[in-house]
């Protein structure tokens, strides 16, 4: 358990980041689930609660989630279950249990960069940026190779785009860590993939994407399902080559990467409709 | 630290320290049908509702609700006796330890899902583990309680 000497529900992202700096161990909590496994001894903790940033909102060319918005929201909102193929909704559906989902956050997993994460992946095939009080408007795939800073996660911040998008991911037990997954998103005939859980933090593979937009191209236009199968496997090569794995209790780092391309395989299909 | 809490329609005031969960808070307090599992939360042994909404009572600062509604099981006898008897009649009470958090989670289900599916039961109660009586009886009595049963 981590401990705290006091604890303080501001009621301003001002007044919050104002508290945060004035100590080295002051420390936001959010949803606590990750938190509470470690022994981080904080000086006051700073509880985001009554700032209010519990917020699915449609701004009319993205979609934004505030901060303590809770994973459960995002699994049930209808406005992320009818935007982005819905993955984001998919994606934390098999996160532990509802009773979890209720209580941790969209800005304590984004800000806290887990590797395991189920909802970076999707997002980060998304046109998708971080808003930081200090740091301002970060596009994620910057975010995510940014070392911690004494900053705060106000909102996360989605481009609303004609994608088809898909989110894939291997477990061992539902409800457990995956153990390796994946993303891929299709905007006017450009690919984006991206490959968590490695287990290292998600990231890109842009020539993966690459090779997928231009090959796909050109599949489209013969409709060989035979094609599809070929290019898959391809790409399943680059992608291998392109993002590295590695091994922890949970699997090795040559199983992740067999497994990752069978999730890319399974993710072109489900974007190709076939 | 000072916090009030209404708890199962009670209105308390409770002395927390800034580091204390919820889950440590309402035994302290003598809501005992609260425990906990596996200390790595994802059990849902610990399941109370905030704002009626199921959450896990070990990783929620005590602090946080303050001003707020906390319902245990304590608070909902008569729905937890007749989920009680259905799991008894189906022989899914072998120890009953993880029996007050599975309960709240099903009738929060209830409020929530409509005639559910089987899939919607178990996407429901996913984070509800049993180390012990097994998961197959636990189902034909939830699925009575839902009056969904074949």
């Amino acid at each position: 358990m981590f401990t705290a000497k006091d604890y303080a529900m501001p009621q301003s992202v001002e007044e919050a980041y104002e508290i945060l700096t004035a100590r080295k161990t002051n420390y936001i909590v959010a949803g606590c689930a990750w938190l509470r496994m470690g022994s981080r001894r904080i000086n006051t903790a700073v509880d985001l609660s009554e700032v209010g940033l519990d917020f699915i909102n449609d701004t009319g060319d993205a979609i934004e989630m505030g901060a303590m918005t809770s994973y459960r929201s995002v699994e049930t909102s209808s406005l992320l279950q009818e935007n982005f193929s819905g993955i984001l909704s998919r994606a934390v559906a098999s996160i532990i249990g509802i009773q979890f989902r209720n209580v941790v956050t969209v800005g304590g997993s984004v800000y806290s960069r887990f590797g395991f994460s189920d909802f970076l992946t999707p997002l980060m095939v998304l046109d998708t940026s971080v808003h930081m009080y200090k740091d301002g408007v970060l596009p994620l795939e910057e975010f995510m190779k940014m070392p911690y800073t004494k900053d705060i996660l106000v909102k996360v911040s989605v481009k609303k785009a004609p994608v088809i998008a898909s989110y894939q991911m291997f477990r061992n037990a539902e409800a457990d860590f995956p153990i390796v997954n994946l993303a891929l998103s299709k905007t006017d005939g450009r690919f984006k993939v991206a490959v968590g859980a490695r287990p290292g933090r998600a990231v890109l593979a842009p020539e993966t994407a690459g090779y997928l937009t231009r090959a796909l191209e050109d599949f489209r236009n013969q409709k060989d399902p035979k094609a599809l199968d070929e290019n898959a496997a391809q790409a399943g090569k680059i992608l291998g080559d392109e993002v590295g794995f590695g091994s922890n209790m949970r699997a090795a780092a040559w199983y992740r990467e067999k497994i990752a391309k069978v999730l890319l395989k399974r993710a072109i299909r489900e974007v190709e409709g076939c | 630290m000072l916090i009030h809490i209404v708890i199962n329609g009670e209105k308390r005031k409770i002395h927390c320290g800034p580091d204390d969960m919820l889950m440590e808070v309402l035994r302290d307090a003598g809501y005992k049908s609260v425990k906990c599992g596996c200390d790595t939360t994802n059990c849902g042994l610990c399941t109370v509702w905030l704002d009626d909404k199921p959450v896990l009572s070990c990783s929620v600062p005590a602090m946080r609700c303050n001003n707020r509604n906390v319902t245990t099981l304590e608070g909902v006898q008569e729905e937890a006796a007749l989920i009680g008897s259905l799991l008894v009649d189906e022989g899914a009470d072998q120890c009953g330890f993880c029996s007050p958090g599975l309960i709240m989670n099903i009738i929060a289900m209830k409020r929530e899902l409509k005639d559910p599916t089987e899939e919607e039961i178990l996407h429901y109660l996913a984070g509800n583990l049993c180390r012990c009586t097994g998961y197959m009886s636990q189902l034909r009595a939830v699925k009575k309680y839902m009056g969904v049963e074949e």
